[in-house]
Protein backbone atom coordinates (compact mmCIF):
# COMPACT_ATOMS: atom_id res chain seq x y z
CA UNK A 1 0.00 0.00 0.00
CA UNK A 2 1.21 3.49 -0.84
CA UNK A 3 2.01 5.94 2.00
CA UNK A 4 -0.74 8.52 2.47
CA UNK A 5 0.77 10.34 5.45
CA UNK A 6 4.29 11.71 6.01
CA UNK A 7 6.09 11.57 9.37
CA UNK A 8 8.80 14.23 9.12
CA UNK A 9 10.75 13.49 12.33
CA UNK A 10 10.87 10.52 14.68
CA UNK A 11 9.91 12.74 17.66
CA UNK A 12 6.75 14.02 15.96
CA UNK A 13 3.31 13.28 17.45
CA UNK A 14 1.53 14.44 14.30
CA UNK A 15 1.93 13.43 10.65
CA UNK A 16 0.96 15.24 7.45
CA UNK A 17 -1.70 13.86 5.12
CA UNK A 18 -0.26 13.57 1.60
CA UNK A 19 -3.81 13.60 0.24
CA UNK A 20 -7.31 13.92 1.73
CA UNK A 21 -8.13 11.04 4.09
CA UNK A 22 -11.77 9.96 4.52
CA UNK A 23 -13.34 8.98 7.84
CA UNK A 24 -12.27 5.44 8.72
CA UNK A 25 -9.58 5.29 6.04
CA UNK A 26 -6.28 3.75 7.16
CA UNK A 27 -3.41 6.22 7.56
CA UNK A 28 -0.29 4.55 6.19
CA UNK A 29 3.42 5.36 6.50
CA UNK A 30 6.62 3.35 6.54
CA UNK A 31 7.58 2.05 9.99
CA UNK A 32 4.17 2.32 11.67
CA UNK A 33 1.01 0.21 11.85
CA UNK A 34 -1.84 1.66 9.82
CA UNK A 35 -4.51 3.39 11.93
CA UNK A 36 -7.90 4.80 10.97
CA UNK A 37 -8.56 8.52 10.48
CA UNK A 38 -11.31 9.37 12.99
CA UNK A 39 -12.48 12.28 10.88
CA UNK A 40 -11.82 13.67 7.43
CA UNK A 41 -8.23 15.00 7.16
CA UNK A 42 -7.72 17.60 4.39
CA UNK A 43 -4.59 17.23 2.23
CA UNK A 44 -1.45 18.72 3.88
CA UNK A 45 -3.20 18.89 7.25
CA UNK A 46 -2.08 17.13 10.42
CA UNK A 47 -3.32 13.87 11.90
CA UNK A 48 -2.52 12.79 15.49
CA UNK A 49 -0.07 9.85 15.56
CA UNK A 50 -0.99 9.01 19.16
CA UNK A 51 -3.33 10.21 21.90
CA UNK A 52 -2.36 13.76 22.92
CA UNK A 53 -3.64 15.21 26.18
CA UNK A 54 -4.87 18.77 26.66
CA UNK A 55 -1.96 21.17 27.20
CA UNK A 56 0.56 18.82 25.59
CA UNK A 57 3.06 20.11 23.04
CA UNK A 58 2.45 19.39 19.36
CA UNK A 59 5.74 18.23 17.80
CA UNK A 60 6.43 18.51 14.04
CA UNK A 61 9.87 18.74 12.36
CA UNK A 62 11.08 17.37 15.71
CA UNK A 63 10.31 20.76 17.29
CA UNK A 64 7.42 22.29 19.26
CA UNK A 65 5.01 24.03 16.89
CA UNK A 66 1.91 24.42 19.14
CA UNK A 67 0.15 23.32 22.34
CA UNK A 68 -3.09 21.34 22.37
CA UNK A 69 -6.14 22.94 23.96
CA UNK A 70 -7.96 19.66 24.65
CA UNK A 71 -7.46 15.90 24.53
CA UNK A 72 -6.87 14.71 20.99
CA UNK A 73 -7.30 11.05 20.02
CA UNK A 74 -4.94 9.18 17.71
CA UNK A 75 -6.38 9.61 14.20
CA UNK A 76 -8.06 12.96 14.87
CA UNK A 77 -7.50 16.06 12.75
CA UNK A 78 -5.09 18.50 14.48
CA UNK A 79 -5.58 22.14 13.56
CA UNK A 80 -6.61 25.54 14.95
CA UNK A 81 -9.75 24.10 16.62
CA UNK A 82 -7.76 21.97 19.08
CA UNK A 83 -4.40 23.70 19.48
CA UNK A 84 -3.00 27.14 20.12
CA UNK A 85 0.23 28.95 19.43
CA UNK A 86 2.93 28.63 22.08
CA UNK A 87 3.99 32.18 21.26
CA UNK A 88 0.67 33.81 21.93
CA UNK A 89 -2.37 32.38 23.67
CA UNK A 90 -5.67 32.93 21.92
CA UNK B 1 35.34 25.26 -19.77
CA UNK B 2 34.53 26.25 -16.21
CA UNK B 3 31.42 25.02 -14.43
CA UNK B 4 29.90 28.49 -14.09
CA UNK B 5 30.63 31.86 -15.63
CA UNK B 6 29.61 35.48 -15.25
CA UNK B 7 30.57 39.11 -15.69
CA UNK B 8 33.49 40.37 -13.64
CA UNK B 9 32.94 43.83 -12.13
CA UNK B 10 35.67 46.38 -11.42
CA UNK B 11 35.14 46.00 -7.65
CA UNK B 12 35.92 42.27 -7.81
CA UNK B 13 32.28 41.13 -7.71
CA UNK B 14 30.69 38.93 -10.39
CA UNK B 15 27.30 39.27 -12.04
CA UNK B 16 25.38 36.50 -13.79
CA UNK B 17 23.41 39.00 -15.89
CA UNK B 18 24.55 42.22 -17.56
CA UNK B 19 21.58 44.55 -17.15
CA UNK B 20 21.28 48.26 -17.78
CA UNK B 21 19.25 49.45 -14.81
CA UNK B 22 16.92 52.42 -15.41
CA UNK B 23 15.96 53.56 -11.93
CA UNK B 24 13.87 56.47 -10.60
CA UNK B 25 14.91 58.11 -7.35
CA UNK B 26 11.26 58.85 -6.56
CA UNK B 27 7.84 57.63 -7.66
CA UNK B 28 6.98 61.06 -9.18
CA UNK B 29 9.13 60.21 -12.22
CA UNK B 30 7.87 56.64 -12.77
CA UNK B 31 6.18 57.84 -15.96
CA UNK B 32 9.56 58.78 -17.41
CA UNK B 33 10.85 55.29 -16.68
CA UNK B 34 7.77 53.80 -18.40
CA UNK B 35 8.44 55.90 -21.52
CA UNK B 36 12.05 54.67 -21.61
CA UNK B 37 10.83 51.11 -21.08
CA UNK B 38 8.53 51.30 -24.12
CA UNK B 39 11.41 52.55 -26.30
CA UNK B 40 14.12 50.25 -24.90
CA UNK B 41 12.37 47.11 -23.61
CA UNK B 42 15.67 45.22 -23.23
CA UNK B 43 16.74 47.56 -20.39
CA UNK B 44 15.84 46.70 -16.77
CA UNK B 45 13.39 49.56 -16.18
CA UNK B 46 12.24 49.56 -12.58
CA UNK B 47 9.57 51.70 -10.92
CA UNK B 48 8.69 52.02 -7.24
CA UNK B 49 6.44 53.89 -4.82
CA UNK B 50 9.12 55.53 -2.67
CA UNK B 51 11.72 58.30 -2.54
CA UNK B 52 9.99 61.05 -0.57
CA UNK B 53 7.43 61.86 2.08
CA UNK B 54 9.02 59.82 4.84
CA UNK B 55 11.36 61.48 7.31
CA UNK B 56 12.08 58.82 9.94
CA UNK B 57 15.76 57.88 10.17
CA UNK B 58 15.06 54.17 9.72
CA UNK B 59 13.02 54.79 6.56
CA UNK B 60 15.76 57.04 5.15
CA UNK B 61 18.42 54.44 5.92
CA UNK B 62 16.39 51.77 4.10
CA UNK B 63 15.55 54.04 1.15
CA UNK B 64 19.19 54.92 0.45
CA UNK B 65 20.44 51.39 1.11
CA UNK B 66 17.95 49.81 -1.30
CA UNK B 67 18.38 52.35 -4.12
CA UNK B 68 22.19 52.31 -3.88
CA UNK B 69 22.09 48.52 -3.44
CA UNK B 70 20.39 48.14 -6.83
CA UNK B 71 22.91 50.46 -8.48
CA UNK B 72 25.79 48.45 -6.96
CA UNK B 73 24.12 45.13 -7.81
CA UNK B 74 26.59 42.77 -9.54
CA UNK B 75 24.02 41.81 -12.20
CA UNK B 76 23.95 45.49 -13.28
CA UNK B 77 26.51 46.58 -15.88
CA UNK B 78 25.37 50.19 -16.28
CA UNK B 79 22.80 52.60 -14.85
CA UNK B 80 20.51 55.40 -15.97
CA UNK B 81 19.32 57.22 -12.86
CA UNK B 82 16.29 59.46 -13.26
CA UNK B 83 15.65 61.99 -10.51
CA UNK B 84 13.08 64.73 -10.05
CA UNK B 85 15.07 67.34 -8.08
CA UNK B 86 13.19 68.23 -4.90
CA UNK B 87 12.78 64.70 -3.49
CA UNK B 88 14.39 63.33 -0.32
CA UNK B 89 16.47 60.74 -2.18
CA UNK B 90 17.51 63.19 -4.91
CA UNK B 91 20.51 62.39 -7.06
CA UNK B 92 22.78 64.81 -5.16
CA UNK B 93 22.23 62.82 -1.97
CA UNK B 94 22.36 59.47 -3.74
CA UNK B 95 25.49 60.10 -5.83
CA UNK B 96 28.03 59.99 -2.98
CA UNK B 97 26.77 56.45 -2.21
CA UNK B 98 27.22 55.22 -5.79
CA UNK B 99 30.47 56.94 -6.78
CA UNK B 100 32.72 53.90 -6.83
CA UNK B 101 30.80 51.34 -8.83
CA UNK B 102 33.14 51.40 -11.83
CA UNK B 103 30.02 51.21 -14.05
CA UNK B 104 28.83 53.71 -16.65
CA UNK B 105 26.14 55.82 -14.95
CA UNK B 106 24.03 58.56 -16.53
CA UNK B 107 22.19 60.89 -14.17
CA UNK B 108 19.22 63.01 -15.31
CA UNK B 109 16.82 65.22 -13.37
CA UNK B 110 13.38 66.13 -14.69
CA UNK B 111 13.44 69.59 -13.04
CA UNK B 112 16.78 70.41 -14.73
CA UNK B 113 16.73 68.41 -17.94
CA UNK B 114 13.72 69.95 -19.65
CA UNK B 115 10.71 68.22 -18.08
CA UNK B 116 9.48 64.66 -18.40
CA UNK B 117 9.37 64.29 -22.20
CA UNK B 118 12.81 65.77 -22.75
CA UNK B 119 14.27 63.74 -19.86
CA UNK B 120 12.72 60.56 -21.28
CA UNK B 121 14.28 61.36 -24.69
CA UNK B 122 17.71 61.87 -23.11
CA UNK B 123 17.15 58.76 -20.98
CA UNK B 124 16.40 56.64 -24.06
CA UNK B 125 19.58 57.83 -25.75
CA UNK B 126 21.68 57.19 -22.63
CA UNK B 127 20.15 53.72 -22.10
CA UNK B 128 20.89 52.73 -25.72
CA UNK B 129 24.44 54.05 -25.47
CA UNK B 130 25.19 52.18 -22.23
CA UNK B 131 23.55 48.98 -23.56
CA UNK B 132 25.85 49.03 -26.54
CA UNK B 133 28.85 49.97 -24.38
CA UNK B 134 28.49 46.95 -22.08
CA UNK B 135 27.22 44.45 -24.66
CA UNK B 136 30.73 43.36 -25.65
CA UNK B 137 31.73 42.39 -22.10
CA UNK B 138 32.56 38.67 -22.19
CA UNK B 139 31.55 36.05 -19.64
CA UNK B 140 34.49 34.68 -17.67
CA UNK B 141 34.97 31.86 -15.16
CA UNK B 142 33.03 32.57 -11.97
CA UNK B 143 34.49 31.29 -8.70
CA UNK B 144 31.85 29.68 -6.43
CA UNK B 145 32.92 31.82 -3.48
CA UNK B 146 31.79 34.91 -5.43
CA UNK B 147 28.18 33.70 -5.47
CA UNK B 148 25.47 34.91 -3.10
CA UNK B 149 22.28 32.88 -3.49
CA UNK B 150 19.02 33.94 -1.82
CA UNK B 151 16.40 31.50 -0.52
CA UNK B 152 12.86 32.83 -0.37
CA UNK B 153 9.39 31.38 0.12
CA UNK B 154 6.01 32.92 -0.43
CA UNK B 155 2.41 31.89 -0.89
CA UNK B 156 3.36 28.97 1.33
CA UNK B 157 1.28 25.96 2.20
CA UNK B 158 2.16 22.93 4.29
CA UNK B 159 3.82 21.30 1.29
CA UNK B 160 6.30 24.24 1.04
CA UNK B 161 7.90 23.08 4.26
CA UNK B 162 7.71 19.41 3.25
CA UNK B 163 9.06 19.33 -0.28
CA UNK B 164 10.39 22.57 -1.79
CA UNK B 165 12.05 24.02 1.31
CA UNK B 166 13.53 20.68 2.32
CA UNK B 167 15.14 20.33 -1.13
CA UNK B 168 16.22 24.00 -1.19
CA UNK B 169 17.82 23.34 2.22
CA UNK B 170 19.76 20.47 0.65
CA UNK B 171 20.86 22.82 -2.17
CA UNK B 172 21.84 25.45 0.45
CA UNK B 173 24.05 22.90 2.22
CA UNK B 174 25.61 21.92 -1.13
CA UNK B 175 26.32 25.59 -1.99
CA UNK B 176 27.92 26.31 1.39
CA UNK B 177 30.09 23.21 0.92
CA UNK B 178 31.16 24.66 -2.49
CA UNK B 179 32.26 27.90 -0.81
CA UNK B 180 29.27 30.00 -1.90
CA UNK B 181 27.20 32.19 0.39
CA UNK B 182 23.51 31.58 1.06
CA UNK B 183 21.17 34.18 2.54
CA UNK B 184 17.59 34.09 3.72
CA UNK B 185 15.42 36.58 5.59
CA UNK B 186 11.73 36.80 6.57
CA UNK B 187 12.14 37.35 10.31
CA UNK B 188 8.37 37.06 10.87
CA UNK B 189 8.63 33.51 9.65
CA UNK B 190 11.40 32.72 12.12
CA UNK B 191 9.10 33.42 15.09
CA UNK B 192 8.99 30.36 17.31
CA UNK B 193 12.31 29.00 16.01
CA UNK B 194 14.82 31.16 17.93
CA UNK B 195 16.05 28.15 19.93
CA UNK B 196 16.54 26.11 16.74
CA UNK B 197 18.44 28.83 14.83
CA UNK B 198 20.47 30.21 17.76
CA UNK B 199 22.03 26.84 18.53
CA UNK B 200 23.41 26.80 14.97
CA UNK B 201 25.07 30.24 15.31
CA UNK B 202 28.85 30.40 14.80
CA UNK B 203 29.36 32.12 18.17
CA UNK B 204 27.54 33.60 21.17
CA UNK B 205 27.36 37.02 19.56
CA UNK B 206 25.59 35.76 16.43
CA UNK B 207 23.28 33.61 18.59
CA UNK B 208 22.32 36.72 20.55
CA UNK B 209 21.67 38.67 17.33
CA UNK B 210 19.40 35.87 16.11
CA UNK B 211 17.44 35.84 19.37
CA UNK B 212 17.10 39.63 19.40
CA UNK B 213 16.02 39.75 15.76
CA UNK B 214 13.27 37.19 16.33
CA UNK B 215 12.23 38.84 19.60
CA UNK B 216 11.81 42.18 17.77
CA UNK B 217 9.77 40.51 15.02
CA UNK B 218 7.56 38.86 17.65
CA UNK B 219 7.08 42.09 19.60
CA UNK B 220 6.24 43.99 16.41
CA UNK B 221 3.60 41.41 15.49
CA UNK B 222 2.09 41.69 18.97
CA UNK B 223 2.19 45.50 19.03
CA UNK B 224 0.55 45.76 15.63
CA UNK B 225 -1.88 42.85 15.78
CA UNK B 226 -2.60 42.44 19.50
CA UNK B 227 -4.60 39.31 20.26
CA UNK B 228 -4.50 38.34 16.60
CA UNK B 229 -0.69 38.10 16.61
CA UNK B 230 -0.73 34.31 16.55
CA UNK B 231 -2.39 34.57 13.16
CA UNK B 232 0.41 36.44 11.37
CA UNK B 233 0.06 33.69 8.86
CA UNK B 234 -2.39 34.36 6.09
CA UNK B 235 -5.78 32.59 5.79
CA UNK B 236 -4.42 30.77 2.74
CA UNK B 237 -1.64 29.32 4.88
CA UNK B 238 -4.17 27.99 7.37
CA UNK B 239 -6.37 26.49 4.68
CA UNK B 240 -3.19 24.73 3.59
CA UNK B 241 -2.89 23.01 6.97
CA UNK B 242 -0.51 25.21 8.94
CA UNK B 243 -1.98 26.00 12.33
CA UNK B 244 0.57 28.33 13.95
CA UNK B 245 3.39 30.68 13.00
CA UNK B 246 5.89 28.31 14.66
CA UNK B 247 4.72 25.49 12.41
CA UNK B 248 4.98 27.69 9.35
CA UNK B 249 8.36 28.94 10.60
CA UNK B 250 9.86 25.46 10.92
CA UNK B 251 8.96 24.75 7.31
CA UNK B 252 10.30 28.17 6.35
CA UNK B 253 13.74 27.96 7.95
CA UNK B 254 14.32 24.53 6.41
CA UNK B 255 15.14 26.27 3.11
CA UNK B 256 18.43 27.65 4.48
CA UNK B 257 19.75 24.20 5.17
CA UNK B 258 21.43 23.11 8.36
CA UNK B 259 24.92 24.64 8.28
CA UNK B 260 26.41 27.09 10.78
CA UNK B 261 24.90 30.59 10.72
CA UNK B 262 27.89 32.91 10.27
CA UNK B 263 26.29 36.36 10.26
CA UNK B 264 23.08 38.31 10.74
CA UNK B 265 22.82 41.30 8.38
CA UNK B 266 20.35 44.17 8.41
CA UNK B 267 17.66 44.58 5.74
CA UNK B 268 19.36 45.18 2.36
CA UNK B 269 22.86 45.01 3.85
CA UNK B 270 25.62 43.09 2.05
CA UNK B 271 27.16 40.24 4.06
CA UNK B 272 30.91 40.32 4.81
CA UNK B 273 31.03 36.63 5.79
CA UNK B 274 30.64 33.47 3.71
CA UNK B 275 28.49 30.42 4.39
CA UNK B 276 24.96 30.82 5.70
CA UNK B 277 23.69 34.34 6.46
CA UNK B 278 20.40 35.51 7.97
CA UNK B 279 18.82 38.81 6.96
CA UNK B 280 16.73 40.85 9.40
CA UNK B 281 13.98 41.52 6.87
CA UNK B 282 10.19 41.16 6.70
CA UNK B 283 8.17 38.16 5.57
CA UNK B 284 6.22 39.94 2.85
CA UNK B 285 7.56 38.56 -0.45
CA UNK B 286 8.06 41.81 -2.35
CA UNK B 287 9.80 43.61 0.50
CA UNK B 288 11.87 40.55 1.31
CA UNK B 289 13.04 40.07 -2.29
CA UNK B 290 14.22 43.70 -2.50
CA UNK B 291 16.22 43.35 0.73
CA UNK B 292 17.87 40.14 -0.47
CA UNK B 293 18.59 41.68 -3.89
CA UNK B 294 20.06 44.89 -2.42
CA UNK B 295 22.40 42.66 -0.40
CA UNK B 296 23.89 41.63 -3.74
CA UNK B 297 22.45 38.17 -4.26
CA UNK B 298 22.81 37.25 -7.93
CA UNK B 299 20.14 34.52 -8.00
CA UNK B 300 17.14 33.51 -5.93
CA UNK B 301 15.31 30.26 -5.29
CA UNK B 302 11.65 30.93 -4.43
CA UNK B 303 9.38 28.15 -3.21
CA UNK B 304 5.63 28.42 -3.38
CA UNK B 305 2.78 26.07 -2.54
CA UNK B 306 -0.25 28.28 -3.14
CA UNK B 307 1.51 29.70 -6.22
CA UNK B 308 2.97 33.18 -6.74
CA UNK B 309 4.41 34.22 -10.11
CA UNK B 310 6.50 37.12 -8.69
CA UNK B 311 10.04 37.65 -9.95
CA UNK B 312 12.57 40.44 -9.43
CA UNK B 313 13.86 42.89 -12.07
CA UNK B 314 17.62 42.30 -11.74
CA UNK B 315 18.05 38.69 -10.78
CA UNK B 316 16.80 35.37 -12.05
CA UNK B 317 14.24 33.87 -9.66
CA UNK B 318 13.87 30.08 -9.85
CA UNK B 319 10.31 29.19 -8.92
CA UNK B 320 10.03 25.90 -7.03
CA UNK B 321 6.48 24.51 -6.91
CA UNK B 322 6.01 22.55 -3.71
CA UNK B 323 3.17 20.39 -5.03
CA UNK B 324 2.37 18.87 -8.40
CA UNK B 325 -1.09 20.44 -8.53
CA UNK B 326 0.20 24.03 -8.50
CA UNK B 327 3.06 23.06 -10.84
CA UNK B 328 0.45 21.89 -13.37
CA UNK B 329 -1.95 24.81 -12.80
CA UNK B 330 0.82 27.44 -13.08
CA UNK B 331 3.10 25.62 -15.52
CA UNK B 332 4.23 28.82 -17.25
CA UNK B 333 5.37 30.28 -13.91
CA UNK B 334 7.09 27.30 -12.29
CA UNK B 335 10.66 26.23 -13.08
CA UNK B 336 10.77 23.03 -11.08
CA UNK B 337 8.34 20.66 -9.34
CA UNK B 338 9.34 19.65 -5.81
CA UNK B 339 5.95 17.95 -5.45
CA UNK B 340 7.59 14.97 -7.13
CA UNK B 341 9.12 14.23 -3.72
CA UNK B 342 5.83 12.96 -2.25
CA UNK B 343 5.28 10.89 -5.39
CA UNK B 344 8.42 8.89 -4.75
CA UNK B 345 11.21 10.95 -6.37
CA UNK B 346 14.29 10.62 -4.10
CA UNK B 347 15.51 13.85 -2.45
CA UNK B 348 19.02 13.41 -3.87
CA UNK B 349 17.77 13.23 -7.43
CA UNK B 350 15.56 16.31 -7.01
CA UNK B 351 18.49 18.18 -5.42
CA UNK B 352 20.70 17.30 -8.41
CA UNK B 353 17.95 18.44 -10.79
CA UNK B 354 17.78 21.77 -8.92
CA UNK B 355 21.57 22.24 -8.92
CA UNK B 356 21.75 21.48 -12.67
CA UNK B 357 19.00 24.02 -13.35
CA UNK B 358 20.76 26.60 -11.15
CA UNK B 359 24.03 26.14 -13.08
CA UNK B 360 22.22 26.59 -16.40
CA UNK B 361 20.49 29.73 -15.08
CA UNK B 362 23.77 31.15 -13.76
CA UNK B 363 25.26 30.57 -17.22
CA UNK B 364 22.45 32.48 -18.93
CA UNK B 365 19.34 30.29 -19.29
CA UNK B 366 16.27 32.39 -18.46
CA UNK B 367 13.87 31.45 -15.67
CA UNK B 368 10.11 31.51 -16.28
CA UNK B 369 9.79 34.79 -14.33
CA UNK B 370 12.51 36.33 -16.53
CA UNK B 371 10.89 35.14 -19.74
CA UNK B 372 7.48 36.40 -18.61
CA UNK B 373 8.81 39.69 -17.23
CA UNK B 374 6.99 39.24 -13.93
CA UNK B 375 9.08 41.74 -12.02
CA UNK B 376 8.02 43.02 -8.64
CA UNK B 377 9.91 45.84 -6.91
CA UNK B 378 8.73 47.25 -3.62
CA UNK B 379 10.50 47.67 -0.30
CA UNK B 380 9.98 47.95 3.41
CA UNK B 381 8.99 51.14 5.20
CA UNK B 382 8.37 51.42 8.94
CA UNK B 383 6.60 54.75 9.35
CA UNK B 384 3.52 56.22 7.65
CA UNK B 385 4.14 58.99 5.10
CA UNK B 386 3.84 62.63 6.14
Amino acid sequence: MKDNILIIHSRDNVAVALRRLDVGELAIAKGIDGFPALEEIPASHKIALRDISGGEEIIKYGEIVAVSTRDIKKGEWVHTHNLESKQWKK
Amino acid sequence: MSEINGYERKNGKFGIRNHVLVLPTVSCVNGVINRISREVPEAACVTHAHGCGRGGLRDLEILFRILSGLVHHPNVGGVVLIGLGCEVSNTKRLLPLIKETGKPIKVLNVQEDGGSLETAKKGVAATRRILSEISSQPRVALPWDKLLIAMECGGSDATSGLTANVTMGAVSNWLVEKGATVIFGENTEMIGTAHVLARRAKNVEVAKQIEQMIERAEKLAQDVMGNLASWVISPGNMDGGMSTIAEKSMGCIFKGGTTTINQVVDYGEAPSEHGLILQDGPGYDGDSMAGLAASGSQLMFFSTGRGTPAGFPLLPVIKVASNTRIYEVMKDDMDINAGSLVEGQPLNRLRTEMIDLMIRVINGEKTKAEVNGLDVFTFMTVHPPF
